[in-house]
């Protein structure tokens, strides 16, 4: 079952790992696809790192599979798993020169010195580095030593990159220009990225498809917009960006949109299960999906509304954030692009907000 | 990328309510050590000074002392086996030492336990191991009846008494210094180093060679000096168990002392003193042990 590029695919089934007895890894199963960028993405210890440990072989699964191409990697030492990987603090050693760090792996496969040389200069143009070969790591700053991390990570052209919060250690400037830098190494080698952050930011404008982790499982899989949108459980709405959520009682269905009563008034929502009428659910929206309806803005296809009043107000620059009070009590945030065009509202101010059915995403059934 | 990593600099906290004046904040430090400074000056650098200036000024101003020392065949001999059993004995306790250090340094709920192991000889007087070891190593020791015992020899081995039995002794006496430093600087490498080594493709036999050994060089330098440099001026065990005829340097001293020779002890005690500091001078200019005494393991 090779996979046909440049990239490994990878596949985990039903993979767990116990430390002294705790559960940290609890039966993820994954097929990741030759060439594909993959983030696991979760909370500190979600069991992400874990995961990625035992793809790299410096943990020893308690139960499950790993397969790289197909073929088992299980019993099978790091260093014979020929896997690029980059840690979240560089790892550079700290008694070589760059080139030497670079050369590292090439030297453990007994490339020729010619050759090696020839490689750890085109690794070096790679990630813009010419002419820092014969510095040592601690004369470098951290953005550029993890370039060096990443160049000593793919000079031996491995099939499969994995990478340990790699920007973690960096301000957020030099951490965008790295982020685009990674999204263009991956497009130009096209090998497979397996990328661990907690940075949902990170994960969403670099991933193709992202695992969300939660206590040791993956809560679901999916590329960054079907996880944004439509966010299967609770967990994920919260985790990957803002969400309001609101409680709500089923009472009928039209076709696949559930209609729930939530604070007095009918919420409609997609809902790809059936739940039974009275059944108490948690719809869950988006902030930036909720619109004012005197706002000038056509709420002819925005089904649901609710009358709230404005408890914050704050001015952010590119958008106005409010903080919104329905009638129960239960509070919403509503984030407006701002413009000068549009009146600001005022706190104690009551409003009437809409917002549509798509953007409204059932992720929660048969609450009790 | 203009931008260097910063080293921190080093901040020493003064607790004190009111914010201490600058001479103050540079007086302290000085202050606080000064009962230990002048019981140091008043007991030992006073009296060494005055022993060595004996070299030069008995009973008149010369250097006719370490001139004579250059044909002299007692001090010639005396110096060459001192050195000769100093480099046995640095050599025997890194060999020893370092696969203990290596041990030490991976274990985690039993280090402790080791650390205790290591150390127990250590609090034990040098005077009593060294009688420990005539009780092992005698003509009728444990050794030799445990090899006659099973038929191994026919007629006892003579060990005690030898420059074999002063190695023995002094590599398990000078052990825990090898061991110690080298176990230190072996914690502080970043295990993920290892693993990245691993996960580049090297074998742990490689790992090893490439990136733990030369990262453990500055605890190899630091405890290679001080054995050397400590055995150098053996002087007990040397005494106690070494044969008649190898006198190492410090026996010599004592000896030339007992017959109230001052002049010439106190000439051996310069070169003595002379040659440890060279030694720890030169291993400091050695490019490898330099770069890695300055290297910055972070």
């Amino acid at each position: 079952m090779n996979g046909p590029g440049r990239g490994a695919s990878v596949s985990l089934a039903g993979l767990e790992k116990t430390f002294d007895r705790v559960s940290a890894v609890d039966g993820v199963s994954l097929d990741i696809r030759s060439g594909e960028f993959l983030t696991l993405l979760g909370p500190s210890g979600s069991g992400k790192t874990t995961t990625l440990m035992m793809i790299a072989g410096f943990e020893m699964p308690t139960a499950g599979d790993i397969a790289i191409d197909g073929k088992s990697v299980v019993a099978m030492p790091p260093y014979r798993r020929n896997i690029g990987m980059v840690f979240q603090n560089y790892a550079l050693f700290p008694h070589l020169t760059v080139e030497e760090n670079i050369g590292f792996p090439l030297k453990q496969r007994g490339v020729p010195k010619a050759e090696r040389v020839k490689l750890v200069g085109e690794a070096l143009e790679l990630v813009h580095l010419p002419g820092y070969g014969a510095r040592y790591p601690r004369q470098l700053s951290g953005g550029q030593q993890q370039r060096v991390a990443l160049a000593r990570a793919i000079v031996f052209q491995p099939r499969l990159l994995l990478m340990d919060e790699p920007l973690g250690a960096l301000d957020k400037q030099l951490r965008e220009n790295l982020q685009l830098e990674m999204r263009r190494l991956h497009a130009d080698l096209g090998i497979t990225f397996i990328y661990v952050t907690h940075d949902q930011e990170e994960a969403l404008t670099m991933s193709d498809r992202i695992a969300v982790m939660n206590d040791g499982k993956v809560a679901q899989v999916g590329r960054p917009e079907d996880l944004y949108d439509r966010p299967s459980s609770r967990f994920v709405a919260g985790f990957i960006g803002e969400s309001n959520f609101l409680p709500a009682i089923v009472r009928g269905m039209e076709d696949d949109v559930v209609v729930a009563e939530c604070k007095g008034v009918l919420i409609r929502a997609l809902c790809p299960v059936r739940p039974a009428s009275g059944a108490k659910i948690m719809l869950t929206t988006r902030p930036e999906r909720l619109r004012f309806a005197d706002g000038g803005w056509n709420a002819t296809t925005a089904q649901n509304r609710l009358i709230v009043t404005v408890t914050e107000a704050v001015f952010a620059g590119e958008r106005c954030r409010y903080m919104l009070q329905a009638a129960d009590g239960t509070s919403m945030v509503l984030k407006e692009p701002s413009s000068a065009a549009i009146r600001r509202r005022t706190v104690g101010e009551q409003a009437e907000i809409a917002w549509s059915v798509a953007d409204t995403i059932l992720v929660e059934a048969g609450l009790v | 990328m203009s931008e260097v990593a910063q080293s921190p600099t080093l901040v020493i906290p003064l607790g004190a309510a009111k914010a201490p004046t600058f001479a103050w904040r540079r007086a302290a430090p000085i202050l606080l050590a000064a009962p230990l400074l002048i019981y140091m000056l008043v007991f030992y650098a006073l009296p060494v000074l005055s022993m060595l200036l004996r070299s030069v000024n008995d009973p008149i101003w010369t250097l006719s002392h370490y001139a004579g020392l250059i044909d002299d065949t007692v001090f010639l001999k005396t110096f060459w086996i001192t050195l000769h059993t100093s480099v046995i004995v640095t050599l025997g306790t890194l060999l020893l030492g370092y696969p203990v250090a290596l041990g030490l340094a991976r274990a985690r709920a039993t280090a402790p336990l080791i650390l205790i192991v290591i150390l127990l000889p250590f609090w034990t007087s040098v005077l009593v191991r060294s009688y420990a070891w005539m009780v092992l190593l005698g003509r009728h020791g444990l050794i030799n009846e445990a090899l006659l015992a099973t038929g191994l020899l026919e007629r006892p081995l003579r060990i005690l008494n030898t420059p074999l039995a002063t190695q023995i002794a002094m590599i398990h006496i000078l052990l825990p210094y090898m061991i110690l430093p080298i176990a230190n600087t072996l914690r502080q490498i970043d295990p993920s180093l290892v693993r990245a080594a691993s996960g580049l493709g090297a074998t742990p036999w490689k790992t090893f060679r490439q990136v733990i050994l030369p990262l453990s060089m500055p605890g190899v330098a630091a405890g290679v000096l001080l054995v050397f440099v400590l055995a150098l001026g053996f002087y007990i065990t040397p005494a106690m168990v070494g044969g008649p005829r190898d006198i190492t340097l410090s026996m010599l001293i004592a000896q030339q002392v007992d017959q109230l020779n001052w002049a010439y002890a106190a000439t051996l005690s310069a070169v003595l003193l002379a040659t440890a500091l060279a030694i720890i001078a030169a291993a400091r200019r050695l490019p490898g042990v330099g770069n890695a005494l300055r290297m910055n393991m972070r």
